[in-house]
């Protein structure tokens, strides 16, 4: 811990330096939001052109062809290209947005601040975990243009059909190849971060600033990034692993004696499950480096906007730990029906069930601390409400999924698509924006449009239940996944339910473009905000310059004399009293 | 604003809940002899994490409702009994909920997957290749013929790679694309995987099992019910994923016995 302003380097001169190789962190976290606005956006017509191909398999949608000759002839989508997209939806929106946006965006910027550090400690590692994500993503968009477009086999890459080279289908050669490469090169920059994350939270506290005084952002991001650490460690060998059975000749992932068009392939004694297990070691974590982020974040936002603290906030920190240590010994749930041992899935069905504990605990807590509040309602704190909304409704049917038994039923159905686009996509799409419009005062130095925010939220909100809770009784209906049409006898009378969920998704998309409007129109024409701490709230990167210098807080590091969210405070002289403030709240028992 | 994204979310929870409580779009009706475990499980289930999620969205609304924009000078309050309160409720009911649902999980869970078939349980095997399964049976000899995946040719219709010129267990194999079986009659049904994973889904029987590449599984079932369901793949498993399908005939004992030698006699 110190308390005097020495930067870790000296402020950029060159605009190259200041805008595009930088090494602030502040700058960096722009760059990765931007990175996932832009992949967001990708992502969402990708959904759009694939949502209209659900409700009206015919319909020529003007243009497609241009992104692809063979995929859209006549502007048509094939059923191969429908899996291409899809693949690229989901790898896109899970690593480049909800990885990307609430830990890497928001973490880079306001983690070192909140801590009370002029920067992170490895400023080269965090500059070179930005522009390796960018990379990954060039490669990645890559695979739209070449050979025979991007891999069909969905954002698991199952193996061995992502294994096996061209003979599995379009894009299963140079595509997963592509995608292996993008995701590797991903996985280098998230362990870039995360040492980074994890080294700024126990090293680089400012004086009086105990772990326990620390945000439940900054917590989430910690917690995250040591999720980030390990599971991101497991996914890169094993996309290494999936490459070089591309191109080495290797057969880690194939099996012996599989045929594709009447000839035996040349791979033996790979394993089909082994892919599995790296992957799922990895993704189910995933989902928690998805959510906890915006589990920190709304929490941050709620306190503000509720003028009180948690009821707990130890509990809330406990919590998400016991989800990260949890997401580890639950993964096998992805794997029920996939030929595991039947014992092992009861084995992890057990620690499925009972991660709803900690989940449950920071739902009641978040209830309970807005029993007797003083809440403000403004676009963040309504997309924070949304946020308990949607991870409610998104939580709940986790209880179906973390049963076998269930599972045989509403496996690889819309049930689970629901499910987990409730509580890791939406949820913490709501996180982020929650985020967005809390903090873009701080990090644009303008205000957000408050009537455009509260029109987004309303069209999103309404939207994105229309959209999902439908997919729950697809899926319990038998509605399989990953279907470009539903030709199945039992399937047809659910069409009418796509086309409405096709409708719902498209005006859902619109109020996206609002947001994307408000978000450029803000920045370079919203209102000044009229201080530094426009919402009055208490952590530290209120108590800085708005923008903040490129240290952060000027010539002299800040002093933390309190808990984190010192609201409503009895005998105080205001309403809050700032992390650094020295005054001696008599009533309030803080952390040591 | 605050009162009216109270009654929002009070509104979208009801709504939500209405076609599960109607059964609008409800499972597939169950034809097998365990699915009614199944079924009881999720019933179950639906009713906590329905009874869980109306009440968690009530009181967020409900909250929202009473504690937004309150009047100037009005005085924080904390809610009875505090955090440690809604813990050991949390620990209590969740963990309450999550032992009973994961202890009676088993008995279905076990039924499929932890009883062995029974000594006579009729044996079918079932290929899975993209983009089609194929079905065989071991004809009056009871035993399948080895399989050989260098003959397996498309062309010749050897769609399992039989040598029937050599192997004596294979002479009488019968091999089919559709899949017939006698009601009241437990199938063990060998699963294997031609090319890449595929699964074996029939919603009405209850069962879901994935094909594995180089591990060939088995499954075991009884079906209820005479009648002609659908077999999907739900595993991707590449461009015709969405068209891999073939269709599961259960017939009486004697219709099954008159279509078992019609198949023979067209081998």
């Amino acid at each position: 811990m110190h308390d005097t302003a020495h930067a870790v380097h000296g402020a950029p001169t060159s605009f190259i330096r200041k805008h595009v190789f930088s090494l602030d962190h502040k700058v960096i976290g722009k760059q990765y939001y931007a990175l996932a606005l832009l992949a967001a956006l990708v992502g969402m017509v990708l959904s759009w052109i694939m949502r209209i191909h659900l409700g009206w398999g015919s319909f020529a949608i003007p243009g497609l062809h241009l992104l692809s000759k063979n995929g859209a002839p006549g502007d048509v989508m094939t059923p191969e290209y429908y899996l291409q997209l899809m693949t690229m939806h989901g790898t896109i929106m899970v690593f480049f947005v909800l990885t990307t946006a609430p830990f890497a965006a928001f973490g880079n910027f306001f983690l070192p601040i909140q801590v009370g550090a002029e920067d992170m400690p490895f400023p080269h590692f965090n500059m070179m975990s930005f522009w390796v994500t960018f990379v990954g993503f060039l490669v990645l968009v890559a695979s739209f243009f070449v050979g025979d477009g991007p891999t069909l086999g969905g954002w698991t890459q199952y193996a061995p059909l992502s294994a096996i080279g061209a003979v599995g289908g379009p894009g299963e050669g140079l595509g997963v190849v592509l995608w292996a490469t993008s995701i590797a090169i991903f996985c280098v920059g998230q362990l870039l971060g995360s040492l980074n994350f994890i080294t700024t939270t126990l090293d680089m506290r400012t004086r009086g600033m105990s772990l326990m005084r620390l945000p439940l952002s900054a917590w989430a991001w910690f917690i995250t990034s040591v999720m980030g650490l390990t599971a991101f460690a497991v996914l890169m060998p094993a996309c290494i692993l999936l490459i070089l059975d591309h191109v080495a000749g290797t057969s880690f992932f194939v099996p012996s004696n599989s045929v594709i068009n009447d000839q035996v392939l040349p791979h033996t004694g790979g394993s089909t499950l082994l892919w599995q297990h790296l992957f799922w070691f990895f993704g189910h974590p995933e989902v928690y480096i998805a959510i906890v982020p915006g589990m920190g974040i709304v929490s941050h936002v709620l306190i503000t906007n509720m003028r009180k603290p948690m009821l707990s906030h130890r509990v809330l920190i406990y919590s998400m730990g016991a989800l990260a240590v949890l997401s580890y010994m639950v993964y096998g749930h992805h794997m029920f029906v996939s030929g595991m041992n039947p014992v092992s899935s009861l084995a992890f069905s057990f620690p499925t069930l009972i991660i709803t504990i900690p989940s449950t605990i920071v739902v009641l807590i978040w209830l309970g601390s807005l029993y007797g509040a003083r809440l403000r309602i403004n676009a963040a704190s309504l997309f924070a409400l949304g946020f308990i909304s949607m991870f409610i409704s998104g939580g709940v049917s986790g209880f179906f999924l973390a049963q076998p038994s269930i599972d045989i039923m509403l496996h690889a159905t819309y049930f689970v698509v629901g499910h987990f686009h409730l509580v890791m996509g939406v949820a913490a799409m709501f996180g982020i924006f929650a985020g967005t419009y809390f903090w873009f005062p701080k990090m644009a130095g303008r205000m957000m449009n408050e009537t455009l925010g509260k029109v987004h939220f309303w069209l999103s909100f309404v939207g994105a239940y229309c959209i999902f809770m439908p997919f729950h009784y697809l899926g319990i209906a038998g509605n399989v996944r990953r279907y470009q049409a539903f030709t199945d006898d039992y399937l047809i009378h659910l069409i009418p339910v796509h086309k409405f969920i096709t409708i719902a998704a498209l005006f859902t998309g619109f109020a996206q473009l609002i947001f994307l409007y408000n978000l450029i129109h803000s920045r370079f024409w919203g209102a000044i905000p009229p201080n530094d701490n426009p919402w009055e709230g208490t952590s530290l990167e209120w108590s800085t310059a708005t923008p903040p210098p490129h240290n952060n807080f000027g010539d002299k590091m800040p002093v933390v004399y309190h808990d984190p969210y010192q609201y409503s405070v009895e005998g105080a002289s205001t309403d809050y009293v700032m992390q650094t403030s020295p005054e001696d709240l008599k009533n309030a028992p803080d952390e040591k | 604003m605050a009162k009216l994204f109270s009654v929002t979310i009070i509104v979208i929870a009801i709504a939500s809940a209405i076609p599960i409580v109607m059964h609008t779009w409800p499972m597939p009706q169950d034809i097998s002899t365990h699915g009614h475990l199944i079924d009881e499980q999720y019933t179950d289930t639906m009713w906590e994490a329905g009874i869980s999620f109306l009440a968690s969205q009530f009181l967020l609304g409900f909250f929202i409702w009473k504690f937004s924009n309150p009047a100037p000078g009005t005085k924080i309050k904390n809610f009875p009994g505090g955090a440690a309160g809604l813990v050991i409720a949390a620990f209590l009911l969740v963990g309450t909920e999550c032992l009973a649902l994961g202890v009676f999980g088993v008995k279905a869970w076990a039924s499929v997957y932890l009883t062995p078939p029974a000594a006579d349980a009729m044996p079918v095997q079932v290929q899975a290749g993209q983009f089609a399964f194929y079905f065989r049976y071991p004809g009056p000899d009871g035993k399948f013929g080895p399989l050989h995946p260098d003959q397996i040719s498309q062309a010749n219709a050897n769609f399992f790679g039989l040598d029937t010129t050599h192997d004596q267990d294979s002479k009488d194999d019968i091999v089919t694309a559709e899949m017939a079986i006698p009601v009241n009659r437990e199938i063990h049904l060998l699963m294997h995987a031609e090319d890449v994973s595929h699964s074996f889904y029939v919603p009405e029987l209850r069962v879901q099992q994935d094909f594995v590449p180089g591990l060939d599984v088995t499954l075991h079932f009884t079906a209820t019910k005479i009648g002609k369901y659908e077999i999907v793949c739900t595993q991707l498993c590449g461009l015709g994923h969405y068209n891999m399908k073939a269709y599961l005939e259960v017939m009486s004992q004697e219709d099954y016995d008159k279509w078992i030698k019609q198949q023979a006699a067209l081998q």
